[in-house]
This record gives C-alpha cells, structure tokens and sequence, in this order.
C-alpha cells in the first residue's frame, strides 16, 4: 500500500469536566488510502463527526485533543499553527457539510461563495477563479452554469445546491474530502443523483473521501473500507465486501440486523371488509395571501383528487419524497388543513370537519404520531400530563386516567418513574414512545403516523418499529403509515400508496409495488434507495445497475398540469388490487 | 412546581435579587404604618436640613422629612410599576396570542393598531391619556399600561408564531382540544422565557417614566411624593443639598436592580429544563 493520505493514529478527543475529561472520541486509528472512499459508521454521538472536526481542528468550543497524531500526507496536523491550519482546510482538506439549506450563505451569490476560496488559495484572477468554478459546475451538472453564478441560493432546491456545495470544495482539488451525512437531508432520488455526482467527479480529480453516515446502504453501495464507530470507540474495520459477508463486533451485528427487513409476516386487510377510512377525490389548496387586501389570494393545489382507503387492522403507508403531499393527506384526515375538494368518510361516516362535537368525538378513534420525537411534545410538561391530554375528551374520571396512563406507559416500554420527567430528560427514542403513548391511549381505531421513525437511530427506529407492530397486534388498530424510506415501508406496510406531486401514481399490496413496481417513478425510487437484503448470513446491495434520473422539471406523465378535466388520472388495474396511474395505458 | 434550598443556593443572584426586593417592600411597609413623620408636614423652621439624629436623611427645601417621604414614594412607586407591569403583561399576551396563534385578518387588523401606538413615544402616548384623564396614580398606570402593551404584544405573537408550528400544537388539535385551551396550555407557557425578560425591563422603565411624568406634572400630584418626583425637585439643590437626590436614587436603583435579578430567577424557575441546572 502507498503511502496513506490521511492517517489517523489514537486519536482521542475529550471534553474537560473538572478535573476530569470525558473521553467523546476514544484511542481511534484509521488510514484512509489515496484515490479510497472510507466510510466511518455509526450513530448519533458515537464520535464520528468529532473525528472529522479533529481531523479539520474545527472542534467545537470547550472540547480538545486528548492525544494521539493525525498525519495528512505525512505531516501531524496537530503541530501545525493555527494558523498554519488555514493552509490544509479548503485546498488540502475539503469538507462537505449536512445541511445544504445552511451551509450557503444566503447573502452572496454563488459565483462569489464559489471564487472566494480559490482566491484565498490559489491568488487566482476573479475570471480564472470564474473559469474553474463553471468547469466544476458542469462536471457537477448543475444546469445553466454561467447564469448560476449570478444567482443566490434560495432560488436551488436541496439537491443543486449540494452540488454547488460540492463544486466549490472541489474545485480546490483537494487530496481529501470530508462529507459529513451529505445527503441525509436529500430525498431518496436526489439523494443517488448527488452521490454518483460525487464520487464520479472525486475519481476524476483523484481525491479520497471520508465519508460519515448512518446508512449502510449508502456504505455498501459507495465506499471501499468501513469503519464502525459506538461511543467514541473504533469497533472494527473493514473492506465493504468483507464487513457484508461477515460482521465481528456484536455492535455490528446489531447495527445490519436492525436494517428493516420484510420479516414481518402481511396482514392482508380483509379484501371484502369495509373501509374503515375512505378517501375520495380529496384536493388540498394552500392559499398564499395577496400582497394588496384588494388583490385576490392566489392558490397552490397540493393534493390533486386522492383515492385512498384504510381497512380496519390494516398498515397502509403512504410513499413520496418531501413535498408529495403526504403530509398534507394526513393533517385533511385529521381536519387539520382544510380540504378544498372531496369526501373522507369513517367507519361508514362522512366526516363534517366543521361540526365540532362530532369531530372531537371522532378525534378519539383517529390518532396521530408526528414525525420529530423533539417538537412533538410540550416542553413544559410532564410525561405523564402528556399521555393524560390524550384522555381529555374520553370523560373519565381522574383515577381511570390515570390508571389508563400507566398502563400505556407500560405499553410501550417506559417504567413509571419516567411519568415524572420532562420532555428534555428523555431520548430521542424515548421521547417518540411517549408519542406512541400519547396517540394510543384514547384507543384509536386509525393511527396515523407520520414519519414516526425517519429521525431517529436505526438501532432505535428497529425498537420502535418492533414496538409499533407488537402494540398493533394487541390493540388492532388501522395505521396509515408515512414515510420516504423504502427499506421501512417494505417493513411495516401491508399495502403501499406512492405518491408523487400530490397524486397517486400506484398502489397494491406491499409484494406487488415492491417485487412488481409499474410506474416509472416507483422504479426510480426503488432504484435509488440502497437496500440491504440479508441472504443466510451474509447482505447483499440490492440494486439495479439502471441509475435512475429524475427528468428536468420532473416526471410529466400525462401532463397533469394542463391536464383538460382536473379529475385525477385514471387508475388501470394492473393485477389483483394493484393499479397504476394511467401512464401506462399511454404506453402500452 | 417545587424547588429545593440547593436551587436557590446554586443563584446566589436571586437571593440578593430575593434580600432587596423584601427589603424595599419592608421600607414600604413602614412607611405605611408608622413613618417617623408625615411625608407632607410642612416645617418652615428647618429646611434643606443635613442628615441629622432628628431627620436621618434631612430634610427637602419645605422642611418636610426626606426618609418619610422616601418610605412613602418607595410605596407609590411599588404599587404603579407592579399595577401598570401587571396590566401591560395580561392585555399584551393576552391580544398578542391570540393575534398570533389565529392569524388571518384579526392579527392584521391588531398589528396595524399596535404599530401605530408603537410609533408614537409612550411618553407622548402617556402624555395624552393622563391629560384626558388627569394626574394621578390610577391615570399613571392606565397610561403607561396602555403604553407599554404593545411591546408585549408584539414579543408575545412573535413567539407565538414559531409555537404554533411546533407538533405539539398540532398534536393538541388533533387531539380534539379546543383552540382557547390550546393557547392557554400549550402556547402561553411557552412565551414565559422570553416575556418574562421583557416584564423585569417593564419595572425598570416604569419607575423612570413614572418620575419623568411626575416632572412635567402628570405624575403623582404633588405634595404627595413620589420617586421619580423627589428627584427632579432635588436637582435646584443638589450642590447644597445632595441628600434629596441621592437618598431616593438609591431607593430607586435598589428596586431596578432586584426587579432584574428576581426577573431570571423567575424565568429559570419557570423553565423546566432548568430543573437540574
């Protein structure tokens, strides 16, 4: 082997506390090779950001080098001035940050944020700085380049503006790149689009990667080695193929057996039973308010005239990537958003969200789970006061509450003396047990959750969705389950509605989307996810070689925009309960 | 919610905040049971007097005793700051969420009005109102209440507005509450850190504001004291007769100074993150 590029040797970061220091990244040695993509794996405070602040010496205030020697091309970086480090950030160590709506600075234009630093390194001319920044743009795909970098970066969406991220480390050719979680908050396709984008362009200019997540698929489809990091500790390393075919560390053995699976055994809603939740042709319009009174407000349809239905006992879950309208379906179930078209019917019932009594009666058979275990719940109350409010309406008295409460909180696993804490003294898993909780214990007949999983660690989230099946089968309740990540889908859902710019492109059991997906964005989306699939032992990458390519201005299947009657595209029926929006009628 | 001994031994801020505050209040109390003298005998035959056994703190330019009319300005300025604080905090939390969590044409409507009042100096505003209503305590706090409620509405929609988004907000509709018991639990206490900062710069400014109407006459009519009015009757004198200033400054910058460390101390007690900290 050459000479690594990066080569971290007992590395430990601590935070001072006394006279003592805790250990937050503990005796760690890694080596990341020339032209390598290595991946450091591992959940939420298991040190793999400190490890890349380090390796920057960007640690956050209050936190320093417990020891050991980060060598980047030989050379410790620990003995370096601070000033001397400026040299090594940017033109020898690219860093490529999470957040793409906050890591642009949304004063200045993207030619200036992209020239800036080259300036600073390389004393090159504003129109030779210009020059390479449009060349990098292209190599990225970014459409329009030169009018690009007179804009600012609000006018890109998430994706783009990754890439521009992406350009402008890159084009100071750095030998190594950072990319802490790049496209954790990118939707699934947009998600592949970035990281082939990246990794194509990193094998051009030769630079190597380390790259931090959380999700192995991401791991098995992109990176050579592995590491896999719990609680500031280097557990075990590997190549990518090897730590596949055979994990060591009991850590990691439960980190890839927490990968969702489709284990769980269907509970085919009874075909011929009625819906307990029926919705038809329901359209939601968001209004934007005019800028004059006198002018008339202008408005947006989110949701275009669903069809859907929730047998009793049933998981239906909901599938589209962020600003597909799922949401939005959920809070006009629950009469959160009004509705502009369309009825939703309950158990036989029309729903009239403008009859209050009858609506807060019905609020009690129809549950929801938000999706941020953190914002979900009242800061300023108690655990116990949290799951209680779920009762308020069911005319009890005070000690049936509360003995209903307690039973809840057994229910999803909290022993009692979590009643008494707040919110903030919870975890994140914790927190969204309470959630569970709070939902369940009115004894809904729908719960509908909302991405109930997709913020938490996967260890955490494989727990909770345990939890959730294991609460479903005892209390029987309906669950519209909505989510943007396939591999939890195929995990709980009984039946799968895709979902696309606010209509339904398909829908069928859970075997026929995922094993027989029909319309073209089904089987983009199940192209781009990096599924996992355990076979005996060992896991294989699930994917197709097909990268699929979400289109400019998107898929455009019968040109719903200027469709001529605004009735939703005809649903065909492909098999069984399984139907597909009519694109396919078109084409074949 | 309890808080135990290590937690106020842990703010020693709020215990010297806690000390001034019952101090101020027992001067207050003396003053209105058993002042040494009354704060408005006139006593021709000793006037401007240095402190003295007789008068502890002297006495002002028409002989009357100075520590009486401290004991009995410290209690007119207690009761209008706490009463025009008071006012000011429920209507301003009260119009701002509502304002806030509603939204729509009512929140433009209030937010016209509050916007014009804001522009207008609350001195003027005061101004205006005490000279409708005419000088006196009552007329104070009406008018600096009435002055002041706009600032609180506009901290409170503020606030509002970022609440209203949280999911518990959400989770509380859904779960078939009524939007006012919505506000009332989920939305109000949740304003409380940023209000309460805004509440203890009330006192402060009230104090002042009182004393500047005072100044020009609309305050606390004379010859009863007030605070803010002994001062600015004492600046004629203050190279002969300091102590007319500086006795009721000091009774004032005690006050303002207990008002903002009890202030934070109320805002981490009401916080529960705050619990073990």
């Amino acid at each position: 082997m050459t000479n690594p590029v990066l080569d971290v040797q007992q590395l430990s970061v601590v935070l001072p506390h006394g006279k003592q220091a805790l250990p937050l990244v503990n005796d760690v040695s890694f080596s990341v090779a020339a032209g390598e993509i290595y991946a450091l794996v591992g959940e939420s405070g298991s040190g793999k950001t400190m490890i890349s602040r380090a390796i920057l010496r960007l640690l956050p205030p209050g936190t320093g080098i417990g020891g050991g020697r980060i060598l980047f091309q030989g050379e410790d970086l620990l003995s370096r001035t601070p000033k001397g480090m400026l040299d090594v950030r940017g033109r020898g160590i690219g860093m490529v940050f999470q957040e793409p709506m906050t890591s642009l600075n949304p004063a200045l234009t993207i030619g200036r944020q992209l020239s800036e630093a080259q300036q600073r390194h390389f004393e090159r001319t504003a129109e030779e700085s210009r020059a390479a920044a449009i060349a990098m743009l292209e190599r990225l795909q970014v459409p329009d380049t030169k009018g690009c970098l007179s804009k600012y970066p609000h006018e890109f969406s998430g994706g783009l503006r990754q890439r521009i991220l992406l350009a402008g480390v890159l084009s100071l050719g750095p030998e190594l790149i950072i990319a802490d979680e790049p496209t954790t908050a990118l939707d699934t396709l947009t998600q592949q689009e970035v990281l082939e984008l990246m990794v194509q362009a990193v094998r051009d200019i030769g630079s190597s990667v380390l790259l931090i997540t959380h999700d192995l698929g991401v791991v098995a489809r992109y990176a050579d080695r592995v590491a896999v990091l719990q609680d500031g500790r280097l557990l075990e390393q590997a190549t990518v193929a090897a730590l596949l075919q055979e994990q060591h560390h009991p850590y990691t053995q439960r980190l890839f057996a927490a990968i969702p699976r489709r284990d769980r055994t269907s509970v085919p809603g009874d075909r011929e039973a009625d819906a307990l939740v029926e919705i038809e042709g329901v359209a939601v319009d968001y209004q934007r308010r005019a800028r004059l009174p006198w002018r008339r407000s202008t408005t947006t349809r989110v949701l275009e005239y669903v069809d859907l239905a929730v047998r009793a006992g049933e998981t239906v879950a909901l599938v589209g990537e962020s600003g597909s309208g799922k949401t939005t379906l959920a809070k006009a179930l629950l009469g959160l958003v009004p509705t502009a078209a369309g009825r939703i019917r309950f158990a036989g019932e029309p729903i009239r969200y403008t009859q209050r009594r009858a609506l807060r009666a019905l609020r009690r058979r129809l549950q929801i789970v938000f999706q941020d275990p953190y914002s979900a719940l009242d800061p300023r109350m108690r655990v116990r006061q949290i799951v209680a409010e779920g009762l308020r309406h069911a005319g009890r008295d005070k000690a049936s509450v509360q003995q209903q409460v307690a039973k809840m909180l057994a229910g999803v696993g909290l022993t009692d003396d979590f009643g008494d804490r707040y919110p903030h003294q919870l975890s994140g898993g914790q927190r969204q047990r309470v959630n569970i909780a709070r939902a369940l214990v009115s004894e809904p007949q729908l719960v509908v959750a909302d991405e109930p999983v997709s913020a938490l660690d996967v260890t955490v989230q494989a727990e909770i969705l345990k939890l959730f099946d294991t609460l479903q089968r005892e209390l029987r309740f309906a669950c519209l389950f909505i989510s943007h990540d396939l591999s939890v889908v195929e995990h709980i859902a009984d039946r799968v509605v895709v979902i696309y710019r606010g209509q339904v492109v398909e829908t069928g059991s859970r075997n026929q989307v995922f094993d027989r997906p029909r319309h073209p964005y089904t089987c983009a989306l199940l192209n781009a996810a990096p599924r996992l699939v355990r076979e005996s032992r060992a896991y294989r990458l699930l994917m197709s070689t097909a990268i699929a390519k979400v289109p400019d201005g998107g898929f455009d299947f019968d040109g719903w925009q200027q469709r001529p009657s605004p009735r939703a595209a005809k649903m065909v029926e492909v098999d069984h309960g399984h139907r597909v929006s009519c694109y396919l009628s078109h084409n074949t | 919610m309890s808080r135990s001994i290590d937690w106020w031994l842990r703010r020693p801020n709020a215990v010297i905040g806690a000390v001034i505050l019952v101090g101020v209040l027992s001067l207050t109390l003396w003053g209105a049971v058993a002042p040494p003298y009354s704060p408005i005998a006139l006593d021709f035959d000793d006037r401007l007097g240095a402190p003295s056994a007789e008068h502890l703190l002297g006495t002002d330019q028409f002989g009357r005793d100075v520590l009486s009319r401290v004991l009995s300005a410290t209690g007119v300025s207690l009761y209008v700051s706490l009463l025009t604080v008071t006012f000011a905090t429920l209507a301003g939390t009260i119009i701002g969420a509502l304002s806030g969590f509603y939204g729509g044409w009512l929140d433009r409507v209030v937010m016209t009005i509050m916007d014009a009042l804001m522009a207008l100096p609350s001195i003027l505003l005061a101004l205006v109102i005490l000279s409708i209503l005419g000088p006196g305590k009552t007329g104070v706090v009406l008018a600096l209440g009435l002055a002041y409620t706009p600032n609180v509405v506009r901290v409170v929609r503020g606030t509002v507005l970022s609440i209203r988004e949280q999911e518990y907000v959400d989770a509380s509709r859904a779960m078939g509450n009524h939007s006012v018991y919505t506000i009332v639990r989920h939305v109000v206490p949740n304003c409380v850190s940023s209000l309460t900062v805004l509440v203890t710069a009330f006192f402060a400014l009230t104090i002042l504001t009182e004393s500047a109407l005072s100044f020009l006459g609309l305050g606390v009519p004379p010859p009863h004291p007030s605070l803010g009015g002994m001062i600015a009757d004492a600046r004629a004198y203050v190279s002969t007769a300091p102590w007319l200033a500086i006795f009721p400054g000091i009774v004032v910058s005690l006050m303002l100074l207990g008002f903002n460390l009890i202030g934070d101390a109320v805002r981490d007690w009401l916080d529960p993150r705050m619990v073990g900290i």
